[in-house]
């Protein structure tokens, strides 16, 4: 096939000798990538607007587009089903290829320390096979590893990663297991670390020229950036956060000493430049352009080379490296795939290609024994049929009647809780869907198999939504730089795994149906270094990925991040004690604020008047501005206000210091909260950023001053709770404000009365800030929320955050949403705004069916947030999730999502109580129950009407809704004190899942008896496996020790009778009666029993970004009312039992 | 001759009150097209309630004045409804239109049935009185 001369030059780049690479100065190299992202970054006025996150890629893009109509003009347009073809093989050939990233958040909460380590099994790939010419070796043992990492990682029961029984050195690879289908090999790249690295060095915009022109100078820069990285691991502050992946790798998920990394890191890029070919010296400047911009895709998204197994395992997992790098002689195993790049391979071959794309022999995956739910690769894998089947990617698998429609006879099953915790369901989808789908914990939906019509979904009386923790922290994340977005040009939906390729330079939208060019930087596959393989990009490769964005994605040069601190010192505020906890969790987190160089801090404090503190570099001792009109509130300096961290530092120690014995004598009891916070956004409007506001009391003064609406005497009322909307819009507004100004407002309330919450968190609410909330605070008082205070401080201070974020949320043509829930402003219909967002925030959407989906089987999602970094680098974050459409009522119920559904109920209900009343939500959420299983008995004719009958995978619903009757939040009858109330509703609209189920229904475990139970192995540690109790009172027993794990706290109960040895080697003490009432630590006892009970706290504890605090509870204590109400299976004086409540509703289904 | 002058200024009163509603449509169909913001659109769209309900209340009472039942008991429930909806506005809210909630529970939507609904009203209202001044003249 005839190309293009600017195309057909460019192979000869990558077929050169190899070990050039070395020789290229490292230095020069090394510029190549920030400056990539620089050129975009300075120009210095963005007009475009809100929405150039649409605008289409200009530039290369055009010349690309051209290019490919060229190629392709002859071909005859594929359509419709044929065109599905494809798309089967494409995905069955890439599975071969596995782009594995591991990212080291677990390690370096906030700095984003990213690699991208890939490379290719070679056999897989009948259509390259000719020039591939993998060594044996290599392609015997790939297959193995991917399907097996594969497998643990998408819908990974990883208790099973130790103990993979792997083979050689890929046993480690298996412990990547998150969500992307990775199997990392080869090399990886730290690109944004390499960026940070220059940006912090402020090398200047000069080099951007020289630099486009420089061939693959990108592909070195990783080579260097290794080592920057390594450099920069070490001087990050290293701090330990909990991972989000419960089943890591030891190593991967504690804090791992960055010398470490860095060391063994260090020898990876010599390995891996080897097999790298050197540019083409003669080039002419167009064409060296091109190769630019080529190369710079390469940077992004990986390296080809095949052999560095131990490379791969760099990021996150040092100790796997140090054991395996060095030893491992870099061989010359890729050296022969890598230089052959199909040049001018004829595409027209292409199906046939993909057709031998089954797999030769595919290796048993070795943990498969562990993952009921996933299917054996072999089986699910019918080869050629069912790649040649029309259907293609689309079929789904109808086998059996599925365990999730189990009819489960609901007041006669008593034991329903499974043994662990509540899995996921799995998307019906075939294996290699299943494969790329988006991890359960970023990205939910309550029906997994989505109703073709909304009449379908009316009848199956659930509700369909999605429920979203798009920030999170995640231990592996894709990261491409790449100089275009490949998007779809209607809808803009980025390309994701679940597009297919019609040919090898179209592919066709999954949510628009729209057909796109690809471009030709695309057709580039920087993972295998060849060339006419766009389906085997990591875009593709990948539900999860992260671009690096260019200027088309700003409005502005991206802000530094900015911290703004509005702190109470009135005199309850002093007498709470609060500032001390304050001042000494900033100043110990002081270096670990997530930023750059460019990080600016401020303070503010507020009592009846409102202080300013001059912080500007120069002075002797940090400044105090007093502003006491407070009706018309004014910057005093406003330079000097906001000022730099690294600058100003010891002024900012002195003030932090200082601040906790400045006010010890105040006698001003007034609050002038909206003053503060009107100065406060005065102050962060120029650039944005982050406002933190610790109140302690109604704000009494100035504008936004509320008063106390709660009645006391109505606390436990069953019938009317009043006041849980917002007394003024005051706050409302003022977060509007904030918003548009990319400020957002996170609230510290700690009150010991009522503070009206439901005004105040309008702050928050709006402008995507978040909210925490310590009722009854006192430093000596209330130890457990001064260590609850000191904790959550921690993490807010150095986790990741991401500012001026917009994210927006993408369905198949036919879906549309309705209904946000979270903390953010609607911008538009499917817009979000958010001022900041943070790896804790969740969100929920409700969504209805507009056009009916018969003429598809398959419905996607995406989302993608849109977000600068703390080092000043734009970057978008999407998630795409696929799912199967049905069009019968069983198949709905059987893919219904328990815990998706509960949540997003929790989320409406909140709204329904706010907008309505209390007592409807209430009623909402029984006819939820009542209504959903009505509709399944009567579809299930066979069913006997006098029992009460849920589907399996429905099982939990009746047990779930009762739980969030009983909570704060929505229960009557309990003395419950409004702010409470109000925070529980807060929390329920702006907690992910994960936290959410906890804080719904909490895990209870008994823990007097763990030597006997079985274990599972992390990080080296013995971790016990005891099952989950049911919430009630008649599975504690007085013998026993049990552990209830609430989300936020951990309460251990323990038994009168309770065994003394028990009490003496885990508890410390020598009997049941010297326990004393306040206990909040275990102490560490040289027994089994302690160690076996510490490591398991210690493992629930590390699966969540906050530390929960511990509580020891004695029967007799009068704390264990905290512990009782919890149970939310028995019966209370206002409330159901679980039993009642079942006999409740059978009770109106049968009306 | 009182009616004939009440009548004129009711077509009057009538052509101005189509503009809101004509305006709160074309604003509402800006906003979901995204070509404003939810904040602009809706602190616009606030500015005109309180007139609206005034105005519109105060044809209804002058129609009971003058005794004309008919276009009293036709104009009552669309002043009522305006006069409700202006009050069950919650405290928090920043108005009839709240920028955080525009978007939720299809309220745009609901909106612009109302606004359609209005402007068909007010046109229905504008051609009765037109066509009754003659044949009262």
């Amino acid at each position: 096939m005839q190309l293009p001369s600017g195309y057909g030059s460019h192979p000869p780049n990558y077929s050169a000798p190899s070990g050039h690479y070395s020789q290229v100065p490292n230095k020069a190299a090394a510029s190549h990538l920030d400056n990539q992202y620089r050129a975009s970054y300075y120009p210095t006025y963005y007009s475009a607007p809100a929405q150039n996150v649409m605008t289409p890629p200009v530039g290369t893009s055009v010349l690309n587009t051209q290019e490919s109509q060229q190629l392709y003009n002859k071909t005859p347009p594929h359509t419709g089903g044929s065109a599905e073809g494809p798309i089967q093989g494409a995905i069955s050939s890439a599975s071969y290829l596995h782009t594995s990233a591991q990212q080291s958040y677990s390690a370096f909460g906030n700095h984003y320390s990213t690699s991208v380590s890939s490379s290719v099994a070679s056999q897989g790939f009948p259509l390259n096979s000719d020039h591939y010419t993998m060594p044996v070796v290599s392609s015997a043992v790939y297959p193995n590893v991917s399907y097996s990492a594969a497998a643990g990682s998408v819908y990974g029961q990883a208790f099973t990663s130790q103990s993979l029984p792997a083979v050689g050195q890929f046993k480690e690879t298996n412990t990547f297991s998150s969500q992307s289908t990775s199997v990392p090999h080869s090399l990886q790249q730290h690109v944004p670390v390499g960026y940070n690295t220059t940006l912090s060095t402020v090398s200047s915009a000069q080099s951007v020229q020289d630099n486009l022109c420089r061939n693959l100078a990108g592909s070195v820069a990783k080579v260097n950036n290794q080592i920057n990285a390594g450099g920069i691991d070490s001087s990050q502050p290293v701090h330990p956060v909990s991972q989000s992946v419960l089943f890591t790798k030891p190593g991967a998920g504690t804090a791992v000493s960055s010398a470490v990394i860095s060391s063994v890191r260090t020898p990876a890029p010599s390995l891996s430049s080897q097999p790298r070919s050197s540019p083409s010296v003669t080039q002419s400047p167009e064409l060296a352009l091109q190769e630019a911009i080529d190369s710079s895709s390469t940077t992004s998204s990986a390296s080809p080379v095949l052999n560095n197994y131990d490379a791969l395992e760099g990021g996150g997992y040092p100790e796997a490296r140090s054991v395996t790098s060095s030893p491992v002689p870099a061989p010359s195993v890729p050296q022969t795939s890598k230089a052959s790049k199909p040049f001018g391979y004829g595409y027209p071959t292409l199906q046939p290609g993909y057709q031998n794309a089954a797999p030769p022999t595919p290796v048993q995956p070795s943990n498969s024994g562990h993952h009921p739910g996933f299917q054996h690769y072999p089986q699910q894998y019918p080869g050629v049929n069912q790649l040649s089947s029309s259907l293609g990617g689309l079929s789904l698998q109808h086998s059996q009647q599925p365990e999730s429609l189990r009819p489960v006879n609901l007041t006669q099953d008593r034991n329903i809780l499974p043994v662990s915790s509540v899995p996921a369901p799995v998307p019906n989808l075939n294996s290699d869907l299943r494969k790329l789908n988006c991890s359960p914990d970023s990205f939910r939906c309550t029906l997994t198999n989505i109703p073709q019509t909304q009449a379908l979904l009316n009848k199956a009386k659930l509700p369909l939504g999605l429920l979203l923790h798009p920030f999170r922290d995640l231990t592996q994340l894709p990261v491409i730089t790449s100089s275009t977005i490949v998007r779809c040009r209607s809808c803009r939906t980025y390309i994701n795994p679940f597009v297919s390729f019609i040919d090898q330079r179209r592919w066709k939208c999954n949510l628009c149906y729209r057909v796109n060019d690809v471009p030709e930087e695309f057709m580039y596959n920087p993972l295998t270094r060849s060339y006419g393989e766009p389906h085997k990009r990591p875009e593709v490769q990948n539900s999860t990925v992260e671009f690096i964005a260019s200027s088309d994605y700003m409005l502005r040069p991206p802000q530094p991040a900015v911290y703004l601190f509005v702190l109470d010192v009135s005199h309850n505020a002093v007498e709470a004690g609060y500032l001390t906890i304050v001042c000494q969790s900033l100043l110990e987190n002081l270096d670990k604020l997530p930023g750059d160089s460019r990080t600016r801090i401020g303070f503010i404090t507020f009592d009846s008047t409102v202080q300013f503190y001059n912080l500007q570099e120069g002075l002797s001792q940090p400044q105090m501005l007093i502003v006491s009109d407070i009706d018309d509130i004014f910057l005093p300096t406003p330079d000097s206000l906001l000022v730099n961290l690294h600058e100003s530092k010891e002024l900012i120690k002195d003030l932090l210091n200082a601040l906790p014995n400045m006010f010890t004598n105040t006698r001003e009891t007034h609050s002038a909260l909206g003053p503060a916070l009107q100065a406060a956004f005065k102050l962060m409007s120029p650039t944005g950023g982050r406002i933190s506001v610790f109140q302690t009391q109604l704000p009494s003064l100035g504008a936004g001053l509320l008063h106390s609406r709660e009645d006391p005497n109505q606390r436990s009322s069953t019938k009317v709770v009043q006041h849980l909307g917002p007394a003024t819009d005051f706050y409302k507004k003022l977060a509007l404000d904030c918003s548009g100004q990319q400020t957002a407002v996170d609230l510290f309330l700690l009150s010991s009365q009522y503070s009206d919450l439901a005004s105040l968190a309008c702050m928050s609410k709006y402008s995507a800030g978040c909210i925490y909330y310590y009722p009854s605070f006192h430093r000596s008082h209330n130890p457990a929320q001064a260590e609850k205070l000191q904790k959550d401080l921690k993490r807010y201070l150095t986790r990741k955050i991401g500012f001026e974020a917009v994210m927006r949320i993408r369905c198949t043509k036919g879906l549309s949403i309705h209904t946000f829930h979270g903390n953010f402003f609607v911008r538009s219909t499917d817009l979000l705004s958010l001022a900041n967002v943070n790896p804790d925030a969740g969100f929920a959407v409700q969504m209805s069916i507009e056009e009916s989906l018969t003429d598809t089987s398959l419905v996607c999602f995406q989302t993608a947030l849109l977000y600068t970094s703390s080092k000043g680098e734009r970057r978008i974050r999407v998630h795409t999730l696929c799912l199967p459409v049905v069009s019968s009522l069983a198949d709905v119920y059987a893919g219904a999502d328990v815990q998706a559904v509960v949540c997003l109920l929790a989320n409406m209900a909140v709204d329904r109580s706010v907008s309505s009343s209390l007592s409807d939500a209430r009623d909402a959420l029984v006819n939820a129950v009542v209504d959903s299983l009505a509709a399944y008995m009567s579809t299930a004719s066979n069913l006997q009407q006098s029992m009460l009958i849920a589907p399996n995978s429905l099982k939990l619903f009746p047990l779930y809704i009762l739980a969030l009757l009983k909570q704060k939040a929505f229960r009557t009858g309990m003395s419950t004190r409004l702010d409470d109330r109000v925070y529980a509703m807060c929390q329920m609209k702006s907690q992910p899942l994960v936290h959410l189920m906890k804080m719904i229904h909490p895990n209870l475990y008994r823990i007097d008896k763990l030597i006997d139970e079985s274990t599972i192995h992390v990080n080296d540690r013995v971790v016990p496996q005891p099952p989950l109790q049911k919430l009630s009172a008649e599975k504690l027993t007085r013998e026993g020790a049990f552990l209830m794990d609430c989300g936020s706290i951990f309460y251990i109960w323990i038994g009168k009778n309770c065994d003394n040895n028990f009490i003496k080697d885990v508890l410390g003490y020598p009997n049941y009666a010297s326990v004393p009432q306040k206990m909040t630590q275990l102490p560490e006892v040289d027994a089994l029993s302690s160690e076996r009970t510490r490591s398991f706290i210690s493992w629930l504890r590390d699966s969540r970004p906050l530390s929960p605090v511990l509580q020891v509870i004695k029967d007799e204590n009068p704390a264990k009312t905290d512990f009782f109400q919890h149970l939310i299976e028995d019966r209370t004086e206002a409330a159901f039992s679980y039993y009642e409540f079942l006999l409740n509703i059978q009770q109106q289904i049968c009306k | 001759f009182l009616t004939e002058i009440l009548i004129f200024q009711l077509l009057k009163v009538h052509l101005i009150m189509m503009l809101p509603s004509y305006f709160l449509i074309i604003t509402l169909s800006d906003l979901e097209c995204d070509y404003i913001n939810a904040r602009s659109c809706c602190s616009k769209l606030n500015k005109w309630v309180v007139p609206e309900v005034i105005g519109h209340a105060v044809v209804t009472v002058l129609m009971l004045i003058s005794l004309h039942w008919f276009i009293f008991l036709l104009n009552l429930p669309v002043a009522t409804w305006n006069i409700y909806r202006y009050i069950m506005v919650p405290s928090g809210n920043m108005g009839v239109f709240d920028p955080t909630e525009i978007h939720n529970r299809g309220q745009l939507k609901s909106h612009m049935k109302e606004a359609m609904i209005k402007l068909g009203f007010h046109l229905l209202c504008f051609f009765m009185y037109l066509y009754s001044c003659p044949i009262r003249a």
